[in-house]
């Protein structure tokens, strides 16, 4: 009797507590979801920065294209009914099956011109493939949403998905509590909604989700070692490696664990299976995208650096070799085997040896010991600053200052080491992968700030481990000294085996004292509850010596109690922050700015101005050159061609760019004309105060230029070892066509040329643009854009032979600038 | 279908390596062909390769998870065992194929 009501007791309460799981897992995802639209309300649903931009086009391309073909095979079908004309034939053809063919071979021509880009061998392609395909099944339910719509809203949707994620890979660890927690916790944390707020098209928006479901398969084939998760967790992996280039901190990261787990003794065949299938098939998924090819195998470009190289197919070979060995000595006895390992060690060695002596000489050939810039600025942090400029001058690639990890992960910085305390409490496959996880995405997030973005999601985990063992000691030693409610010994069942522990937290820290209240009415209940499964009893048992072994601390009742509203607390103040983080600071689509004065709210839409002006007054073949950052704005916005863009592969083409700003104007007009320039783009910010503006990235455009071209020298620039604009600076500085560009004309607003964001008169005030002419500004001065002057047909006076594009042209004009009056250009 | 599951569970240590030694040698065989003849179209020498080790090692998988000693799989059905096996083989060689261009 007593055995069914428990029965259905506890199935009823299995039921409410499924169903209130649920409702709150749906809650998380509204919440994720709704907390990144701010910049939606604030501002419009448009995308943000500059990388989303170019995604954009290229899920237009994938789309239109696709659509372009559907319509063509409808006109096919009547065409051929009618006509069978050859030319809708012919197109059908060309056009093949799917946009998908088109998308894969597109050489995009609108860019660095005049080299162009292999669009199907750079991009990641997962982001784009996952929101055409999300703009394909909207479609076929009848739901019109435009390509832009859903470009911006896929961010929202994947974080919602990430933080689901997110519950299943710590309920794996530690249970369902701690994975509610967690969940919760991640939909909210700073740092991912600054990389995935609505219209932040990028990459990371889908990988993070992708990251954590592919660790969440990982640890739960590790736990149940079924092949089919294996499986899973092969394909997870290849929609990770799709869209990311962080999928290298995955492969790299499980063979670590899978190293640590078999030197700490933890080896098992579930560990075999969780990792063996893995690489074979992970490695042959991920050499099917074509961005990373056969890097997949290989750590460098020369096939010299063998596949041995790379640690996860080590780690293969290591947990082949430890397999073995298990195998072995099950087999064998004791001094047989004894006998078979002294032999093997003793050949392994020399084998090793040679290995090993091969392998030194051949890295040692290398110059970069095989591996690439980026890698070795996440192991040295200062070798970029010394020999890379350009990854140095990107921000997101400089190492984070204290303060911003307390704005990014917030109250979750010191709840984090609880977390790693309560994992050891007991140390299971899972636990230790997680903690393995934290710890090296902590140092990595310590040399690139981008690198945040991978150590929240350990953080909130380890955060909702170590608040929901907290809240567990604390209802607990409320539930036992609340007098009436002594019916707790089988509610304890299934927190209970995990481990009894104190935290130490800073709100805790006044009732260290912990006493051990071993209640005797407690336990005088339970063996007098005879008639019950076998199970139960057994489970009871094993709790019941858990909880005298381990010696239950329960706290008091006012402590507890306390305790608990303190946390709460505390959970508030990171609902507070998170919000205000996310309205406040990461929701700027910085396409649009705004700013309030005294005269109401500001809206400066200048950018979007100055390329829908270039949409409507140039020809459609010119090209348009700037500075890398705006390229991809421009593509995608302006439709025109750059010369260079955010992609930033090609080093050379980016420090010609740069010499051409950083140089007087003749030499920049021969720069620029033998790229086929028609217009230069610049920012300038010291109208209204926008500090992104390019005289504040001039220092970058002299380093750059001046690390490829020597005759551009930085000292030249500097005064006292600054970069200056007022009278102080250097005449290299006035004559550079960055400060004409910039300051022409500037004189007229304000009779006196003082510029905003540098808070000084600008030294050079009234000069002409003799090779350039200005064509437009926008309203806020924030845009200029100017045209080259196409060279006279007939020069006045005694007829020069014509220069070539030299860049020593600067003697020779002035040289005939002394001879003649008259300026030839103007 | 049945049938060939019992040879596994029977012969549990022996029957299956005979399967392992067969993929090693088609391993040597690629590796000796990619040294002689050059390893230019490289993603099939590389599918080659790991269809061979991949094979292998789902087989050595599936072994484990059959195998009677092995405690951590007591309670998992072995047609369920071999129904993953074929998944995960059915996957790996769809990849294979695409892969070798």
């Amino acid at each position: 009797m007593a055995t069914l009501e428990n029965g259905k007791g506890t199935t009823l309460r299995y039921a409410v507590g499924n169903m209130l799981s649920i409702f709150i897992l749906l809650l998380i995802g509204v919440l994720a979801f709704s907390i990144r639209l701010f910049s939606v309300i604030k501002y419009e649903s448009v995308i943000h920065e500059f990388d989303p931009y170019f995604n954009y086009r290229v899920t237009q391309i994938l789309i239109v294209s696709s659509a372009i073909n559907h319509i063509l095979k409808s006109l096919n079908y009547d065409l051929s009914k009618h006509y069978r004309g050859l030319v809708a034939y012919l197109l059908f053809q060309f056009l093949t099956k799917n946009g998908i063919y088109d998308f894969w071979n597109w050489f995009d021509d609108r860019t660095w011109y005049p080299l162009g880009r292999v669009i199907g061998g750079t991009v990641y392609p997962g982001l784009t493939l996952t929101a055409g395909s999300l703009w394909r099944i909207l479609n076929s339910l009848n739901i019109p949403l435009s390509v832009e719509t859903v470009c911006v809203f896929t961010a929202p949707i994947f974080s919602a998905n990430a933080a689901w994620a997110t519950y299943l890979l710590t309920k794996e660890v530690k249970g369902t509590g701690a994975g509610l927690m967690a969940a919760a916790l991640l939909a909210m944390v700073p740092s991912y909604i600054s990389r995935s707020v609505a219209g932040s098209y990028d990459n990371e928006a889908v990988a993070i989700f992708a990251l954590i479901f592919t660790f969440y398969l990982y640890i739960k084939t590790l736990n149940t070692g079924s092949l089919f998760y294996a499986t899973l967790n092969a394909l997870s992996y290849f929609y990770m490696v799709c869209s990311w280039g962080g999928y290298t901190f995955i492969i790299n990261l499980i063979p670590m664990h899978v190293l640590l787990c078999i030197v700490t003794g933890r080896y098992s065949s579930r560990l075999y299976i969780a990792y063996a299938p893995l690489v074979v098939l992970g490695t042959l998924l991920a050499s099917l995208v074509p961005v990373v090819g056969f890097n997949a195998v290989m750590t460098s470009e020369h096939f010299a650096s063998f596949l041995l190289m790379v640690l996860h197919m080590q780690v293969f070979i290591i947990i082949h070799v430890v397999a073995l060995v298990y195998y072995i000595k099950g087999i064998l006895s004791p001094k047989m085997f004894k006998v078979a390992v002294t032999l093997v060690v003793s050949v392994g060695m020399v084998v090793c040896c040679a290995v090993i002596a091969v392998l030194a000489a051949l890295v040692a050939s290398s110059p970069t010991k095989g591996w690439s810039g980026r890698s070795l600025s996440l192991l040295d942090p200062t070798y970029a600053s010394k020999y890379i400029p350009i990854i140095a001058s990107v921000s997101e690639h400089q190492p984070p200052t204290w303060p911003s990890y307390f704005m990014d992960i917030n109250v979750l910085a010191f709840l984090v080491p609880a977390g790693i305390i309560a994992c050891f409490l007991p140390l299971s496959d899972a636990s230790s992968f997680v903690v393995l996880y934290i710890v090296t995405s902590v140092y990595f997030s310590g040399v690139m700030v981008r690198l945040m973005l991978v150590f929240a999601p350990a953080a909130c985990i380890l955060s909702g481990i170590a608040l929901s063992e907290a809240f567990d000691v604390f209802t607990r030693s409320i539930k036992f000294q609340l007098p009436g409610v002594s019916g707790v010994s089988h509610s304890g069942a299934e927190d209970t085996t995990t481990g009894d522990v104190v935290i130490q937290n800073d709100i805790v820290k006044a009732d260290k004292h912990s006493s051990t209240y071993k209640k005797e009415d407690a336990l005088k209940e339970r063996p007098s509850k005879k008639n019950r499964k076998k199970e139960r009893e057994h489970l009871e048992k094993a709790s019941i010596k858990t909880q005298i072994e381990k010696r239950l601390l329960v706290l008091p009742l006012e402590a507890s109690v306390i305790s608990i509203l303190l946390l709460v607390l505390l959970g508030a103040f990171y609902v507070v922050h998170c919000v205000w983080a996310a309205a406040e600071a990461y929701s700027a689509p910085s396409i649009v700015l705004t700013s309030y004065s005294h005269d109401g709210l500001h809206v400066f839409d200048d950018f979007r101005e100055a390329y829908a002006w270039l949409r409507h007054n140039t020809e459609v073949d010119d090209k348009v050159a700037s500075w890398w950052d705006y390229g991809y704005q421009t593509t995608a916005m302006a439709n025109r061609t750059v010369i260079v863009d955010n992609n930033t592969w090609n080093n050379t083409h980016i420090a010609t760019v740069g010499t051409a700003m950083s140089s007087p104007e003749k030499a920049a007009w021969e720069i620029f004309n033998s790229l086929d320039v028609k217009y230069v783009l610049v920012v300038f910010g010291g109208l209204v105060g926008y500090s992104s503006d390019d005289i504040n990235k001039f220092l970058w455009m002299v380093r750059i230029g001046g690390g490829v071209f020597p005759h551009i020298k930085e000292p030249d620039y500097l005064r006292d070892g600054q970069y200056r604009i007022d009278s102080e600076a250097t005449s290299t500085m006035l004559n550079s066509l960055m400060y004409k560009l910039s300051y022409y004309r500037f004189v007229e607003v304000d009779g006196k040329g003082f510029d905003r964001v540098r808070r000084t008169e600008i030294g050079k005030k009234y000069f002409k643009l003799t090779h350039f002419e200005e064509v437009f500004t926008t309203h806020h001065w924030m845009v200029r854009i100017y045209k080259l002057k196409s060279m006279k047909n007939r020069i006045r006076g005694k007829t020069k032979k014509s220069k070539s594009s030299s860049k020593a042209t600067t003697t020779a004009s002035s040289k005939r600038g002394g001879r003649r009056k008259k300026n030839p250009w103007y | 279908m049945q049938d060939s599951n019992k040879p596994y569970e029977t012969k549990v240590i022996v029957g299956g390596g005979e399967k392992v030694q067969q993929w090693s040698v088609y391993l040597i065989a690629v590796v000796v062909y990619m040294a002689i003849v050059g390893s230019f179209p490289f993603n099939s020498f590389l599918s080659g390769v790991l269809s061979c080790v991949g094979t292998a090692v789902l087989a050595i998988c599936l072994r484990i998870q059959v195998n009677k000693e092995n405690k951590e799989f007591k309670d998992l059905p072995p047609e369920r065992a071999f129904a993953d096996f074929v998944l995960c083989n059915l996957v790996l060689h769809l990849v294979i194929m695409n892969f070798l261009g």
